[in-house]
């Protein structure tokens, strides 16, 4: 009694894993080379708004500890 | 009483309009009588190895197809297509402030949206908000429990959610009123099984997304930060978060996509070779990287279906504990178990720089909204601000 139980929880398992696998298997998918270039193009595009890529001066991070100012 | 009216507000939303998802469960299965065993029950049990059997074969036969369909697709490497891009110079990036308030490890952390705020929790059961400029701490609430395992700051800047071993997700509005006891005003989420791994806000302050300790499901609460709560705010909230409908998840190896709208899971990738410890998307929302035990950083492409990018070296054998993306996606910072922070460059799969600082492992990691800076939270009791 409790082996059927216990196989009938594991067709359920089963039928989920099926389920879930064919939903994965039908999805649509690009090749990686457009992907790639795709996440070149990204990246590009956005490298000049990218502060630690970048690069900010000084003056403009407030995290950056702006140089002391000496009085001439 | 409020909590009463909280647990009410979970009820109606739930029935009306939006199910907190866990895998979709079958159609029940059929009662087995209890009578002593008759030759129609040995047969029945015969067609349940068998309908066993065909379902396992089933499966195979779908993961192979699966791995086919992905393979046919991978013509070229990313770091072969990102050969034509200019390399990066060298990075001078150092501890700009140091945090130190905790008593203890310091588990996660987040920003605000105001770009200056920081809100961190740590073992020593205090959510702590932090001015990370001034290095000041704005407010201090003292958990109930120790080991605060996440922390997010809500999108409006006015609230705190939290949680960890007490299996709930707390919300703390937080007020410019330095006196006002935050503890008294918040508003739990129960969780009932497994303690809290993980939580952020949507794009409203109204809703969380939870992660549970080892657990394959991805859940969704609604937050009721006000007292007074109008339905018809409620589908408004619903209305503009419904957009914000993807949610990634790492359990042990395997890095999972959901959709919270049908709670299905649609993507599953297992490609790591321990558990994964951290997962974030890239900025255009096509690809998210992980990070993991097995002392590696991946990047897996949504719309290509599989893992396109290893970051790793001989030399790293630690874990990784936490992982984000500069603000164009060219940079991956991965915080380790070796208490160091690792720069990757994202397209050319090397490592620009490596930043020493913390005196323990660095748990947690965040670029700054703006993407001036990043803050990491260290087991050595400390937050540190790099730029």
């Amino acid at each position: 009694m409790s082996s059927k139980m216990q196989s009938s929880g594991s067709i359920a398992q089963a039928r989920r894993t099926v389920q879930q696998l064919r939903l994965e298997a039908s999805i649509e998918r690009i090749k990686v080379s457009k992907a790639s270039s795709d996440l070149m193009r990204y990246c590009g595009e956005h490298a000049k708004n990218d502060p630690l890529l970048m690069g900010i001066p000084a003056s403009e991070n407030p995290f950056k500890d702006k140089k002391p100012c000496t009085v001439l | 009483m409020c909590k009463h009216y909280l647990y009410s507000i979970l009820c109606i939303s739930t029935s009306l309009c939006f199910k907190p998802f866990r895998c979709r469960s079958l159609p029940a299965q059929r009662k087995y009588m209890r009578s002593p065993p008759i030759p129609e029950m040995a047969t029945q049990e015969v067609q349940l190895s068998e309908t066993l059997a065909h379902l396992k074969t089933e499966s195979d036969t779908l993961k192979g197809k699966l791995e086919e369909e992905r393979a046919k697709l991978h013509d070229v490497e990313l770091h072969q297509v990102a050969e034509k891009v200019e390399g990066l110079g060298q990075f001078v990036m150092k501890t700009r402030r140091t945090l130190k308030g905790h008593g203890n490890k310091v588990l996660c952390m987040d920003w605000c949206k105001d770009k200056r705020r920081i809100v961190s929790s740590s073992q020593d059961g205090k959510v702590i908000v932090w001015d990370a400029f001034t290095t000041n701490k704005e407010h201090a609430v003292t958990m109930p429990c120790t080991w605060v395992m996440a922390c997010a700051y809500a999108p409006s800047g006015c609230a705190v959610a939290c949680g960890g071993l007490d299996n709930k997700c707390s919300v703390y509005p937080l007020s410019l009123d330095k006196n006002e006891n935050l503890a008294a005003k918040k508003k739990s989420v129960a969780m009932h099984t497994n303690y809290l791994s993980a939580c952020s806000f949507t794009n409203s302050d109204m809703q969380v997304r939870l992660s549970r300790m080892g657990e394959d499901t991805c859940s969704s609460f609604v937050t009721a930060l006000h007292h007074f709560f109008d339905l018809t705010e409620l589908f408004k909230v619903f209305r503009h978060v419904l957009h914000d409908f993807m949610s990634l998840q790492g359990c042990d190896k395997k890095a999972n996509v959901w959709d919270m709208r049908s709670g299905q899971c649609i993507q599953s990738f297992e490609t790591h070779e321990s558990d994964i410890n951290s997962v974030r998307y890239y900025p255009s929302g096509d690809a998210f990287a992980s990070g993991s035990d097995d002392a590696t950083c991946r990047l897996y492409d949504l719309r290509a279906d599989r893992e396109v990018a290893i970051y790793s070296k001989e030399s790293i054998i630690f874990g990784v504990s936490s992982v984000d993306f500069s603000l164009s996606g060219r940079l991956l910072f991965g915080g380790y178990n070796d208490y160091t922070i690792n720069v990757w460059d994202v397209l050319k799969g090397t490592r620009v720089s490596i930043l020493f600082g913390h005196e323990n492992r660095v748990s947690t990691l965040r670029v700054s909204p703006d993407g001036t800076a990043f803050c990491t939270g260290s087991w050595d009791h400390t937050l540190r601000t790099w730029a």
